[in-house]
């Protein structure tokens, strides 16, 4: 399948990209790793006119220790996430759920960024990121901006983005202490979650982000809430469909979601020791 | 637009349309026919060829994103007549049957063993999740990784 004809641009800095996407608006798409963007291009789902590729841009691969918190940059690869001894010390649900994305292929060239510009909730990474608390840092016309993981996917295959901004950095609370558990239930090896509970616990303090159960990467805030009033791990996990609007599809129907949800929560907290 | 990237070794540079996948300029402009085409969305694994030393998918990368790179194809793997240990192993332990995944297969094994050279039953089943082979020969293809494994 071959896209449709786009003009082709390739970004040398971050102000340059800026640039382009001021200069195009809605007609231009940012491409890196094009794991997300390219298959959508290829069933004509996605049609930009001019396609800006940053993926040489090697300022934005990097994971740095920044005190409090982690920095990644938005083009570090998911094989480089994954194999990161700082990722795995200090934030190992990102790393594990990160594991969990495609296959090796597409980990060498899908991107952080990229999973998280996508929105898409059938996405491992976005739930990952909900369950961490973590934010990200997206640049445009006006300056940087940091934006809440809760605030920034904001339906299906929609985010807080503009179309001349582009998300630039990921950014996580350090949790060393951590205990994590990524539980995603699919059919066949490779295949995105039917649906997925990213849960952490650190310091008492417990996050469950749940993958495929809304239209966006959701929060599943009853069970979070009944974790910290004192309930059971059996009682909060029976809240993790609570609120949620979960797809029926060929692979499961609305109640089979809302209950592997519950039982993928349940698996989760218990793995991570609560 | 101009092209200019180092397959198996060799400088080549063509004119290509921005949309052109890698896999259509390998095959058709390259003239490099060893790399199959199977699903074309990243799921099968067939068009497996190497960028930079490591595995992608080449039906999910355009000829563009791939200029200025180094390339490996599976034709680029023997020194002459001499196959590739990981050929050599596929031979010996007969890991093929009709052969279409088998070009895919052998450049994710190669990636697989570089990254993790001690690889055990288990890391390289995982290790080959995105190679799909529908005569379903894996049991003598994770038998081909592991020879060539402990052959190096």
């Amino acid at each position: 399948m071959i896209p449709v004809a786009f003009d082709y641009e390739r970004a040398t800095s971050v102000e340059q990209a800026l640039g382009l996407l001021a200069e195009h608006g809605d007609e231009a798409k940012l491409i890196a790793g094009g794991h997300s963007l390219l298959p959508l291009m290829k069933y004509r789902l996605a049609a930009p006119a001019v396609l800006v590729d940053i993926g040489r841009l090697e300022e934005l691969s990097y994971i740095r220790d920044d005190g409090e918190e982690l920095a990644i940059g938005a083009l570090t690869r998911h094989c480089d996430v994954e194999h990161s001894d700082l990722v795995r010390s200090q934030v190992g649900l990102l790393a594990a759920a990160t594991s969990e994305v495609g296959d090796p292929q597409v980990r060498h060239r899908g991107t952080i960024g990229g999973a998280m510009a996508h929105g898409d909730p059938a996405s491992d990474l976005p739930a990952a990121l909900i369950a961490l608390r973590g934010s990200l840092i997206v640049d445009g016309p006006s300056g940087k901006r940091r934006v809440e993981a809760d605030s920034f996917f904001t339906g299906f295959l929609e985010t807080d983005l503009n179309d001349d901004e582009m998300l630039v950095e990921v950014r996580l609370p350090k949790m060393p202490n951590s205990t994590w558990s990524f539980q995603k239930f699919n059919r066949r090896a490779q295949d995105w979650a039917i649906v997925g509970s990213a849960v952490v616990v650190d310091q008492g303090i417990c996050g469950v982000g749940l993958v495929n159960m809304d239209s966006r990467p959701i929060r599943a805030t009853a069970v979070e809430e009944a974790i910290k009033n004192g309930s059971s791990v059996t009682e909060a996990s029976e809240l993790a469909a609570d609120g949620c609007e979960p797809p029926a599809d060929i692979n499961a129907g609305i109640d089979y979601r809302c209950h592997l949800a519950r039982v993928l929560t349940r698996r989760g907290l218990e793995e991570s020791g609560r | 637009m101009q092209v200019t990237m180092i397959i198996n070794g060799e400088t080549v540079s063509h004119d290509v349309e921005p949309r052109t996948l890698l896999v259509h300029y390998i095959r058709e402009q390259a003239a490099l026919t060893g790399t199959n085409i199977g699903c074309d969305s990243s799921s099968c694994g067939a068009c497996t060829i190497h960028v930079n030393g490591e595995a992608v998918k080449s039906c999910t990368m355009l000829a563009v994103q791939a200029d200025g790179q180094e390339v490996t194809t599976i034709e680029g793997l023997a020194d002459g007549d001499t196959l590739h240990p990981m050929q050599q192993a596929f031979h010996e332990c007969h890991a093929l049957q009709c052969g279409y995944c088998t070009p895919g297969m052998v450049m994710a094994a190669v990636s697989l063993l570089d990254e993790n050279p001690q690889a055990n039953e288990e890391e390289v089943r995982e290790g080959l999740e995105g190679n799909l082979c529908r005569c379903t020969g894996y049991h003598n293809i994770v038998k081909a990784v592991l020879q060539a494994g402990s052959d190096q």
